[in-house]
């Protein structure tokens, strides 16, 4: 009886077995996540790592939020999908403004008059007719030509989630009263728009118009944002700034329509958690159709989208690459869009080397795999790469880091020339190629000065190398890094001989950073070590990030490694990083090493309101000149990104300023599903290698249960 | 047994609110609210203007502990403390800190996730350790017991990471059987749940079996297994009727405990397999200084926690008729 009971468990555990690989072969490829009904669907998959927070243009200050509402929201300008450098181009608007200057009189001046005398800028901004919402149940109306959707109870939104719930919705033409009452919102404390403070120095009456809100003062005026006409509205700036053009191209700058916060205002609407900063309505390409950020984002075509087009013009080499073969088509491409949450690295890679993600980043762990290097040094795909058909694309990012010398500090601080002849032993020693090779798999660019490759001012050559750092190599055409006996020599006349001070004391400089992770140890040792060549103590003081930026804003640091991604591609959103009355300590501003040259300050505020000219690059490269010389940096490195997409991703080319670059992609569906069919077939013949040895492993138990059982009766 | 559960709900009073002021406490030495608002503001261009302007849109302009700009009761209900944590004994969780969700509609969302890892990881898990530990112990003195015992320390030697990633990588990458990562609801669900589950089980089953089979092995010397063998029943019966009934309290004290916690969800599992659960929102909120989640979510375990043990306390009385709660020892 027992073994009869015993047979028929076996039986239906192989029955089990047996079910589970006849599902495994049924299925056909059982490793795609994504449903049956997609498989063939035009859907571009891509990802992202981190929740996004915020979605309404006038709080979201991210680019892991911007991948997202740039296809949604439509400020007036964008860059240029192809061109690089990046150049500003009309997104909405029928052109790109020019500023009007104004003196203290009301004159006009000549665009290139000096900042001193302007008094007013202007910016007139002209939108297209015609230009639609999304589908959204804040526009909607009932047949009286009532708004369908106001006074809501909370009986109204019983179990609504989600936009799509509300089962009416409207639309309406884009008019210049939405971009002004978006900066009127910005103006708004309770908003919390984290670009406040800086507008307020810029937009005339911002400041007041701010106060007044605070004090529940609706109507107060605001001169500097008006309505001119059902498409135009202007601007007007206390102060010339040519670079403000660039602000217009950052979703903070988008239109809202005020239907968008009457509607989200209502406090049933709010209860039920459905807000302006989770479901935005804007008239750019795509909309957002599911939004569950802990799980996925999906996002689909606007069916009120205007008629776009693909570029026509772009780079020297873009032709060449095909991304202009899709010239003046009609975009966007791609219907729909699903990006799902992948916090690990690992398993997002392998996905995408299945096929089930499009495009894909590059971390440290796989970069060996995916990519090598020819003879000149430029990167390309490795061959397993290749015969998947990836394509490599690499840019450098507008984006500057660097090690911050204190300059407040009494050690590595002030301006003397022994101090500065410090700080370049130290920038020499610190040997930032080495680094790129070594911890970020040479994605990297060296740097000379603030200003990175791509933006006006950055020089490459030997007119833009750091000269107290490299020396040029006229035979390879490129610089070379100073000797370790250059920079002891300096140390020596620095007063530091040996790494010593006169009276013998070791020269002991501390390194405040947040890095806890168990990775940055090797980084450590490295700076430990280079420093150790000049005889100097490095003492790395690790702390939490709270304590880090307490550090820095108190300026209780020597030594710091700090970054800066640009908002805009100009060389004034780089340098402004070392101007004086930037100073953290002093004026809570972004200048961390607290540099403060009154020469450096001077050149600084006759550049910022320079147009791009050969008078501006030589006065940048005076400026890079003071920096170079001051060293209150370390010239560390320019990041490159490396981004691999699929052969059947069309038009793919980097960015890292405009986001709003979906509507140009496109997909080759048909090539995909084969691919995906080709790389995922199951493979079986494990699990009956491991259901013979479970069989073979069960019979010797059986046996003994038998034996034994026969032996008690 | 009612007076037993009253009793022990209105211990859990002080028990909580010990929680959320050491919770308070914690967050606060380790981040000032200036800090918070930094950190949920961003990097760049923010000013003290910025980060007051937060403050005050978000409570957190209040003193800490006691308000001595307000006089009366007011003193101590005009402070953080009392704005953000009194709510939460009403269950009233509010709006997070860094982009003001609503927290109740986020753990009733991904509380499902995390518990359809969770659940059958739980069940199979116990079933297949329980059921492993029997066979192991009716083998005992044997190769079996012998080179089960080295295989659960080996299997309970290993990191779950390694066991994630080189799960993800034998079945979802070389065999291709199953997705690498990913979730979806209804019957779609599956193909995403039996990878992470396996992996759960596997994972869990070395110290189970370890734990389980030192149960079985101090039963199986008692004198009432002596006298069962000698009526003649089978070893079979021996164990899964006699033994097993018997060493149902530390089984239940083990397990039981573990059944609310479920909800809260596993951090590396939700992560690696993109699981959208409880796990990763209460980690997310210690990295982005969210407090109101923080604190939310430490008060639902720790009431999850109190519920566990009275859970454990009254399976007792189920398996054991010997135990009587709530009445003293004759």
């Amino acid at each position: 009886m027992t073994r009869m009971k015993l047979l028929k468990l076996s039986g239906f555990r192989y029955y089990v077995l047996l079910t589970l690989v006849l599902f495994f072969v049924s299925c056909g490829v059982p490793n795609n996540p994504y449903p049956k009904s997609e498989h063939d669907q035009e859907i571009y998959y891509s990802t992202f790592s981190e929740e996004p927070k915020h979605f309404d243009p006038a709080i979201s200050y991210s680019s892991d939020e911007y991948k997202f509402i740039q296809q949604i929201y439509e400020p007036p300008l964008q860059y240029h999908y192809l061109k690089r450098p990046y150049e500003l181009v009309p997104l909405t608007a029928e052109g790109v403004p020019q500023p009007h200057y104004f003196d203290a009189n009301g004159q006009e001046l000549p665009s290139n008059a000096p900042a001193e005398s302007v008094a007013r800028a202007v910016y007139e901004v002209r939108i297209r007719p015609g230009i639609m919402y999304q589908q959204h149940p804040c526009f909607a109306k009932t047949e009286d030509g009532e708004w369908r959707y106001r006074n809501l109870t909370k009986s109204d939104v019983k179990g609504f989630d989600e936009i799509k719930d509300f089962s009416m919705a409207g639309t309406r033409e884009l008019i210049a009263v939405d971009y002004v009452y978006q900066i009127k919102r910005m103006a708004d404390p309770s908003v919390s728009c984290p670009i406040l403070s800086t507008l307020k120095d810029y937009i005339l009456g911002m400041e007041a118009y701010s106060a007044a809100i605070a004090n529940e003062q609706k109507d107060a005026p605001f001169p500097g944002v008006e309505v001119v006409d059902r498409y135009t509205y202007r601007i007007v700036l206390k102060t010339k700034y040519p670079q403000f053009v660039y602000w217009l191209a950052m979703p903070f700058f988008s239109p809202m329509p005020q239907e968008a916060i009457d509607f989200y205002s209502q406090p049933a609407v709010a209860e039920r958690n459905i807000t302006i900063d989770r479901f935005p309505v804007g008239t750019g390409a795509y909309r957002i159709e599911t939004l569950l950020a802990h799980k996925e984002i999906i996002l689909v075509k606007n069916e009120n989208f205007r008629v776009a087009r693909y570029p026509s013009s772009g780079e020297p080499g873009d032709r060449e690459v095909g991304l202009l073969d899709d010239a003046w088509e009609i975009v966007p491409f791609i219907p729909r869009v699903v990006y799902k949450l992948e916090k690990e690295y690992i398993p997002r890679w392998n996905k995408f080397l299945q096929g089930y993600y499009d495009t894909s980043g590059l971390s440290s762990d796989t970069f060996d795999s995916a990519v090598t290097f020819n003879d000149t040094g430029d990167p390309g795909t490795s061959g397993a790469m290749r015969a998947q058909g990836i394509v490599l694309r690499t840019s450098v990012e507008p984006t500057t880091r660097y090690l911050a010398f204190n300059m407040l500090d009494d050690t590595v601080g002030g301006y003397s020339v022994e101090k500065r002849k410090l700080r370049q032993a130290i920038s020499i020693v610190l040997d930032y190629e080495e680094f790129i090779e070594i911890f970020i798999n040479g994605r990297g660019v060296s740097s000379h000065s603030p200003v990175p490759p791509g933006i006006f001012g950055y020089q490459a050559g030997e007119i833009g190398m750091n000269s107290y750092v490299y020396n040029w190599d006229a035979v390879k055409q490129r610089p070379v890094r100073k000797s370790v006996e250059e920079a002891r020599r300096l140390l020596a006349e620095a007063g530091y001989p040996g790494g010593q001070d006169s009276k013998g004391n070791p020269l002991i400089v501390s390194f405040d950073n947040a890095w806890n992770s168990a990775g940055a140890t090797p980084i450590l040792t490295w700076l430990r070590n280079k420093l150790e060549q000049l005889g100097i103590t490095m003492d790395a003081r690790t702390t939490d990030y709270n304590r880090f930026r307490d550090k820095v804003k108190n300026g209780n640091f020597q030594i710091i490694s700090w970054g800066w991604h640009a908002d805009y591609p100009d060389a004034e959103n780089f340098l402004f990083l070392l101007y004086g009355p930037n100073s953290k300590v002093l004026h809570e501003g972004e200048n961390a090493a607290n540099y403060d040259n009154a020469e450096y300050n001077k050149l600084f505020e006759q550049m910022k309101n320079m147009e791009n000219s050969p008078e501006r690059l030589a006065i940048i490269r005076e400026m890079n000149h003071l920096l170079q010389r001051d060293v209150p940096w370390v010239f560390t490195y320019h990041p490159v990104t490396f981004g691999l997409s699929h052969q059947w991703v069309k038009n793919s080319k980097p960015s890292s300023l405009g986001y709003g670059s979906l509507k140009y992609l496109r997909i080759d569906t048909g090539q995909r599903t084969e691919n995906r069919q080709a790389w995922n077939q199951p493979v079986v013949w494990p699990l009956w290698v491991c259901i013979a040895l479970l069989i073979l492993g069960t019979i010797p138990a059986v046996i003994t249960i038998w034996k034994r059982e026969r032996g008690a009766s | 047994m009612i007076t037993y559960i009253i009793r022990r709900t209105l211990y859990a009073i002080p028990i909580l609110i010990g929680v959320n002021i050491t919770v308070f406490l914690l967050f606060f030495v380790i981040s000032s609210p200036d800090q918070m608002a930094q950190r949920i503001l961003g990097e760049k261009n923010i000013t003290q203007s910025d980060v007051d302007n937060w403050k005050k849109q978000n409570g957190y302009h209040l003193p800490l502990w006691f308000n001595t700009k307000v006089s009366g009761t007011e003193s101590f209900t005009q402070t953080i403390f009392f704005q953000k944590s009194v709510k939460l004994f009403f269950f009233d969780f509010g709006t997070s800190d860094s982009n003001n969700i609503d927290i109740t509609a986020q753990i009733s969302q991904r509380m499902w996730a995390s518990l359809a890892i969770a659940l059958p990881t739980f069940l199979v898990g116990v079933l297949v350790n329980i059921t492993v530990s029997m066979i192991v112990a009716y083998y005992r003195a044997t190769y079996v017991d012998f080179w089960g015992t080295i295989l659960a320390v080996i299997l309970m030697s290993v990191s779950m990471l390694f066991y994630i990633i080189g799960g993800q990588w034998v079945f979802g990458k070389i065999l291709r059987l199953f997705p690498i990562s990913g979730y979806d609801s209804g019957v779609d669900m599956l193909k995403f749940v039996i990878l992470p589950v396996v992996i759960g089980i596997i994972g869990g089953v070395g110290t189970g079996i370890r734990f389980y089979r030192t149960i079985f092995l101090e039963e199986v010397n008692q004198d009432y297994v002596r006298t069962a063998r000698a009526k003649g029943l089978s070893e079979a019966v021996v164990l899964f009727k006699h033994i097993l009934k018997n060493a149902m309290i530390p089984i239940l004290t083990n397990v039981v405990l573990v059944i609310p916690l479920l909800f809260m969800g596993s951090l590396v599992m939700e992560a690696f397999f993109a699981i959208p659960g409880l796990g990763g929102f209460t980690i997310e909120a210690i990295h982005a200084q969210d407090f109101a989640i923080v604190r939310s979510m430490v008060y639902i375990g720790s009431v999850l926690y109190i519920v566990g043990l009275l859970l454990t306390d009254i399976s007792y009385t189920l398996v054991d008729p010997r135990i009587r709660l709530g009445s003293s020892a004759p």
